[in-house]
């Protein structure tokens, strides 16, 4: 189940080699497959709950290996929550729980011998505010691969540029990397917390929101980063952007909130999901093509 | 407003005459005023002190000892068994309240989350803050020099017991203040809960907890009521903090001030200046540290 070698190719030498990479390499999202190859998270009727609140319904989809795939749909949708289940980040908040299976290179996410930690290692995330520790820029990057034991100064430079150069930081940052890493304007911080979480090579990066605080030029910076990065990860993005979301993504899924007028209380549910080309050009789902023609939402 | 300029006039940009302007001056002048009523007592206190205490002071004085009897004029003898007794005091009362105030602090903020526990600790902690140092004192009196007699480290436990409420609250109110998505940010990389507290919250929290604690430190330094019960006021220096009577530089303003006669008093005016220079020493210091932790902050 676990293959973390397949986290460690650099770029200079893309392993076409590897079956499941290979099928998939430099796929624009029209040319995505509609067999692809190994499926990353595997959910089957997830529903989240925050205390006795339950945010989002029976949920149920498969993520794809070296595949973008966005979740979209209006606030309050669980789009979010849905992100923050794949890597167990909802345990944080008191109350919040997970029914349904969540599967991870089929393995159960949510097994009782499953240790949160060893998830987040493998599955790290980006968040919607760049949160930038209150470190230098170096301490920031080479904080993942030190708590995983790495103690070697050179192999932490060498870790802490290859980060920075995959999040294409590096040659703004070079010669400042004892700088605070809140020196950094939104679109660098964003990139550090990035080059942060690439540095544990992580096997995937689910990222919730990441440009919403971006102008359009450090957004799409970070959106070629994602397409350039994807050769080596797997990639879930939250967005409130559908131009976004069609630019960068293979797969989506929408979500919707459904209201329950005799108990007054909403839910998030998945509309549909699908290929980005189809969600987008041909959706199924009423309420999916009033989303994404702007007419709801 | 809006009328003249839909009327095509050119619109009124001065200052609304009226109530405004007036309200600004008034509370600015209210306010200069509570500042200037602030500082006044301030620096009487510094000016009092320094004026009659400055001329005692000369190395004889801050390292002489014994401390001479009320009666014997202020160039005999010196201070320095007050000074040590100080110093030897509170920073065993340091060493014992700070590292345990914050770790209550860690476990108010980062484990006890809304557990019984967690609000008892919290609830005790401000009742403790609550209650008298004499009493704090008296307590230390009755459960230890009772049964193992005076000695500095009876003084470092009343005096810790003070410090260590106000070390909890201001380091919790430190740690409250890091934002979770720091704490978000390392649990996505794979970090336990003990090292994204010690390796993210603490070191965001830090500046803070050092200037609260060297405050309370400080604060703890003047207070004379604990002592009077736990270290008795002795003449001679004591090395051992351990064991045996010891004295501070409050007591010893106490004993001294209260004297007729005139050696004391400047003795005690002496004491005073020192105390207030080895507070403020340790302000200064507590500055430059915050400094030196927060660096990465801005």
């Amino acid at each position: 189940m676990e293959q973390p070698e397949q986290n460690v190719v650099t770029q200079t030498e893309p392993q076409t080699e590897l079956p499941r990479a290979a099928a998939l390499q430099d796929t624009r999202p029209s040319d995505v497959p509609d067999s692809p190859g190994a499926s990353v998270f595997d959910a089957k009727n997830v529903s989240c709950y925050y205390g006795s609140f339950r945010a989002v319904t029976d949920v149920s989809l498969t993520i794809y290996q070296n595949e973008i795939t966005a979740f979209i749909g209006p606030s309050g949708c669980g789009k979010t929550t849905v992100l923050r289940t794949l890597n167990r980040m909802n345990d944080l908040i008191p109350g919040a729980h997970v029914e349904g299976d969540v599967h991870y290179r089929g393995e159960s996410l949510y097994a009782k011998d499953v240790s949160p930690i060893a998830v987040r290692r493998r599955i790290g995330m980006v968040f919607q505010k760049p949160n930038p520790f209150p470190k230098s820029i170096y301490d920031n990057v080479a904080y993942g691969p030190r708590i995983n034991g790495q103690r070697n100064k050179g192999e932490l430079d060498e870790i802490v540029e290859k980060s920075l150069r995959g999040a294409a930081l590096w040659d703004e940052v070079k010669d400042r990397l004892k700088n605070s890493g809140l020196s950094l304007s939104g679109g660098q911080a964003q990139r550090l917390c990035i080059a942060r979480t690439l540095a544990v090579e992580p096997d995937v990066v689910l990222m919730d929101e990441p440009c919403s605080a971006l102008d359009p030029i450090a957004t799409g910076a970070i959106e070629d980063l994602m397409r350039e990065i994807k050769q080596r990860y797997t990639i879930v993005i939250v967005t409130h952007n559908m131009q976004q979301a069609t630019r960068v993504s293979d797969r989506t899924a929408f979500y919707s909130v459904l209201r329950n007028e005799e108990s007054d209380t909403r839910t998030g549910v998945l509309v549909e999901y699908g290929r980005t080309q189809q969600i987008f050009g041909d959706p199924q789902d009423t309420r999916t093509q009033a989303y994404v023609t702007g007419r709801m939402g | 407003m809006t009328a003249t300029a839909v009327s095509g006039q050119a619109p009124d940009l001065r200052e609304p005459k009226g109530w405004r302007s007036t309200k600004n001056r008034i509370m600015t002048v209210l306010m200069v005023t509570s500042f200037v009523l602030v500082i006044i007592p301030l620096g009487f206190v510094l000016f009092t002190v320094i004026a009659k205490g400055a001329s005692i002071i000369s190395w004889q004085f801050l390292t002489g000892s014994p401390i001479p009897p009320n009666v014997l004029p202020a160039g005999i003898g010196g201070m320095w068994p007050a000074i040590l007794g100080t110093i030897e005091i509170t920073a065993l009362a340091t060493v014992m309240a700070v590292p345990l105030g914050i770790l209550g602090a860690i476990y108010l903020n980062e484990y006890g989350g809304k557990g019984w526990l967690a609000a008892l600790i919290g609830f005790m902690s401000d009742v403790m803050t609550g209650v008298p140092s004499i009493v704090m004192g008296l307590f230390i009196f009755s459960i230890w020099v009772l049964h193992f007699g005076y000695s500095g480290l009876a003084g470092a436990f009343a005096l810790g017991c003070l410090m260590l409420p106000v070390v909890i609250r201001s380091s919790y109110e430190m740690l409250r203040l890091v934002p979770d998505s720091l704490r978000e940010g390392a649990y996505a990389l794979g970090a336990t809960k003990a090292r994204v507290t010690v390796t993210v919250v603490l070191p965001a929290a830090i500046g803070g907890i050092v200037s609260g604690s060297l405050l309370a430190v400080a604060r703890a330094a003047g207070e004379t009521a604990p002592l009077l019960f736990t270290i008795l006021t002795v003449t001679e220096a004591n090395t051992n903090v351990f064991s045996g009577a010891n004295t501070s530089l409050p007591s010893q303003i106490f004993s001294n001030a209260s004297q007729p006669y005139t050696g004391a008093q400047d003795r005690g005016w002496g004491a005073a200046l020192t105390l207030i220079v080895i507070c403020f020493v340790l302000m200064i210091v507590a500055r430059f540290v915050t400094a030196r932790f927060t660096r990465y902050s801005r």
